[in-house]
């Protein structure tokens, strides 16, 4: 029996988009000193949203002098009680404004509107939340009596989930005294050019938080500009690398949120159905444009097969299509050169051996879209078995022992997060103590919270956001 | 023949010390060390790419056994470590003044400091992830606790002045965590590292967990910096910043945890604090949903 489903699209005129925007920097919407521009569209449409500046090197340093001038004069003076307030205004406009920056994120950003409005936002909003009750309890965060802040940091965050990067970075570093130049994602700027708007509403001192737009240009600019404390990036492992290697010889502190292959780890006493709901999550929530996503489906041998079925027949009832309608499960992709990825490395998962399976589900004729794809027989030689893919594609490989499987799982460059599914409490532990991955999901998958620190092992990156944890990266501790 | 008071003494060849053995350098080469007031003391190994290779193939072996023993176990070792060099307080105040050029009581001040530092550390085993771990309050039925584990191999230049206090001071905080080491000692004052090893060899550390190579810093480090086995490396002992910096960005290439040196003189004598430990720790946090 098939259900249909009426069309049920939020509605946008919640939203208000300017044909144009400038920079954010000492308070106020500035034109560009040297820069481009960019347009930014809408990747289910295709339609062109806004124009936004692409930093040029006398923006970026406009806007670092803003911050140091703000670092000096006010913010990294001011006590803790009163960071704190502004910290907690900012969580309330946030959540007063909800629907309207859920909405304009899955315009930008193609998300479905069911993650933005259920899953970003909340999370957005709490997170500012969290970290304003530390800005005046940092003593007791366990980094001496006297902790201080590092001073401008410099932040630089990927487009999967544009807001709420945001907030990962921008809340702790506020928090903890320093002031901030952040740079979104070239084709996810809106959210945060709104983000500036509340910080007006809330009357936050001028040059605390400046935000600039532009490509990955910019964003060199910004992490070598000499007058920069700290360096935050999400984004590539191979940009990572780039910002790393850029740093070296600075005293710039730095913390890295790469890349991910991580292992969802099946054992045959799972609970059938509830692992089956924990893989879709694991690679399918938000189009598997996911750092941590559990991209590499590790089954045990015995019950590979019943799986796979229960999986595929799962994945067939996921409803793609416009991000706004409210039954929408697979958004579209973020953009065509994303897309086009995704689509090399599956032809390169064919060519390589792997049997490819897609649901069945139309794909609409404008924007960018790929359907849920599962690849199975894949060996860990394969790409698809060792390269991000960063959508919605799903490598399963089997394992026969515990051993097998840890061995597998850890046997990647990566170390951001794992999944465990199985009954047995003991096993869970033991494979918890060995799966070298900065999270580790056990019968659950892709849960976030503002309270809990994540961040990866090994090329995965280092430091830690969220939690008392994600305090160390922004004070000199 | 030399009467009995003028005995001819024994020397000993001092050599690198690679999973929990006494090599000399597969180069076969060597070079002449010297006391604080320039007298040759002894010829030392001169480790070479190779050498280093095999010291992270040792260390990364002993890894899992290292980073899988009780925090309670380790905690034995290294607090056997202290008492092992306490027992060899006069050889080592000697090696301390010949190397630094210090008086005998400053350098039996520097082996105490050293013996109380393993003391320090060994407590620490079953300690740190309680200070550093965190249960966190998630907003759901959720389980959810961060715990401090070992970041993996970790390459470590010690102090090049503070011969033997500096050493340790860069070596326990690495190890108490389940860490894995490969140190290079100090290029002009190599003797007590080497001694040290002995320490190590007689104090139930399992061969690998520490591997110490003596040589040029300026020939080993980039290939110390560039290892793909490495995980981490801490500069410490870095004197040249040209030479750091270079470091570094080998390092960036498998994105290894740096420690940059000091921007001044380091007093190996003050408390350390966390963070040697926190430097080489990566926190995990695992959830599990609560439910009947």
């Amino acid at each position: 029996m098939t259900f249909e489903y009426a069309p049920a699209p939020e509605s946008t005129s919640i939203v208000d988009i300017r044909p144009s925007y400038g920079l954010f920097i000492d308070g106020e919407f500035r034109d560009s000193i040297d820069g481009d521009t960019i347009k930014t569209i809408n990747p289910a449409t295709e339609e062109v949203l806004s124009e936004v500046v692409a930093a040029g090197p006398r923006d970026v340093a406009a806007a670092v002098e803003a911050a140091r001038r703000a670092y000096q004069t006010v913010w990294g003076t001011m006590p803790g009680t009163e960071r704190a307030k502004y910290l907690y205004r900012i969580a309330r406009i946030i959540q007063e404004r909800s629907r309207e920056l859920a909405v304009l994120e899955t315009i930008d950003n193609g998300k479905p509107i069911r993650e933005s409005r259920d899953v970003d936002l909340p999370l957005v909003a709490a997170h500012f939340f969290y970290y304003a009750g530390w800005a005046d309890k940092l003593s007791y965060a366990g980094f001496g009596p006297h902790p201080r802040p590092l001073g401008v940091a410099a932040q630089v965050i990927p487009w999967n989930f544009p807001l709420l990067m945001l907030a990962w970075k921008i809340a702790p570093a506020l928090a903890c005294g320093n002031t901030v130049v952040l740079k979104p994602a070239e084709t996810t700027p809106l959210t945060a050019l709104v983000f500036a708007e509340i910080c007006q509403q809330a009357d936050l001192p001028p040059g605390v938080v400046n935000i600039i737009t532009g490509a990955g240009e910019t964003g060199r600019h910004l992490v070598e500009h000499p007058d920069v404390d700290k360096i935050a990036f999400t984004g590539s492992t191979e940009v990572g690398r780039q910002i790393a290697r850029a740093a070296a010889g600075t005293r710039k502190r730095l913390t890295l949120e790469l890349g991910g292959k991580a292992a969802n780890i099946v054992f045959d006493d799972a609970p059938l159905d509830q692992a089956v709901e924990g893989i879709v999550n694991g690679i399918f929530f938000n189009q598997g444009h996911v750092c941590c996503a559990g991209s590499r489906l590790l089954v045990q041998e015995s019950i590979h097969d019943e799986l796979l079925t229960a999986l595929k027949r799962r994945i067939s009832l996921l409803r793609l299509g416009d991000p706004l309608d409210k039954n929408t499960d697979i958004g579209a992709i973020n953009s065509a050169a994303q897309l086009e990825r995704i689509r090399a490395l599956s032809e390169i998962g064919e060519l390589e051996g792997a049997e490819r399976w897609s649901a069945p589900c139309p794909l609409p004729d404008r924007g960018f879209w790929f359907p849920p794809t599962v690849f199975t027989g894949v060996s860990q030689a394969h790409r698809i078995a060792r390269e991000e893919i960063f959508g919605p594609v799903l490598s399963v490989l089997t394992f026969r022992t515990p051993e097998e499987a840890v061995a597998k799982a850890n046997n990647t460059p990566y170390g951001l997060s794992a999944g465990i599914w199985t009954e047995k409490g003991s096993r869970i532990l033991w494979m918890a103590d060995r799966l070298r991955a900065g999270v580790v999901w056990a019968n659950t998958f892709n849960k976030f919270d503002p309270s809990s620190p994540f961040g990866g092992y090994k090329e995965s990156g280092y430091g830690r956001e969220g939690g008392r944890h994600g305090l160390e990266a922004y004070l000199a501790v | 023949m030399p009467s009995e008071t003028s005995r001819l003494a024994v020397r000993k060849t001092y050599k690198l010390y690679v999973g929990g053995a006494f090599p000399r350098s597969e180069s076969g080469r060597s070079y002449p060390v010297y006391s604080a007031k320039g007298t040759w003391m002894a010829n030392a190994v001169l480790a070479s790419r190779k050498d280093v290779r095999d010291a992270v193939a040792a260390a990364r072996k002993a890894f899992p056994g290292w980073a899988g023993r009780t925090a309670y176990n380790r905690g034995q070792i290294l607090y056997r470590i202290a008492e092992m060099l306490e027992g060899r307080r006069d050889q080592f105040a000697t090696e301390v003044a010949e190397a630094e050029g210090l008086d005998r009581a400053a350098a039996l001040a520097v082996v105490d400091a050293s013996v109380d530092r393993w003391v320090w550390y060994a407590g620490w085993a079953d300690k740190i992830a309680q200070v550093l771990g965190n249960a966190n309050p998630v907003a759901g039925p959720y389980f959810n606790l961060s715990t401090p584990e070992p970041t993996g191999v970790v390459g470590v230049v010690a102090p090049a002045e503070s011969s033997l206090l500096g050493l340790v001071s860069v070596m326990a905080p690495v190890i108490v965590t389940g860490n894995t080491a490969v140190l290079l000692a100090s290029e002009e004052r190599p003797l007590p590292a080497v001694t040290f090893a002995e320490v190590l060899a007689t104090s139930d550390l399992p061969g690998g967990v520490v591997n110490l190579l003596t040589g040029r810093v300026s020939e080993l480090l980039p290939w110390l910096a560039s290892h793909f086995d490495v995980n981490a490396i801490d500069l410490t002992g870095v004197t040249d910043p040209e030479l750091a910096a270079e470091a570094e960005r080998a390092a960036a290439e498998n994105l290894k945890r740096v420690v940059r040196p000091p921007q001044g003189p380091v007093d190996w004598s003050a408390d350390p604090g966390l963070e040697r430990m926190t430097a080489f720790v990566e926190t995990k946090t695992v959830w599990h949903p609560k439910g009947m």
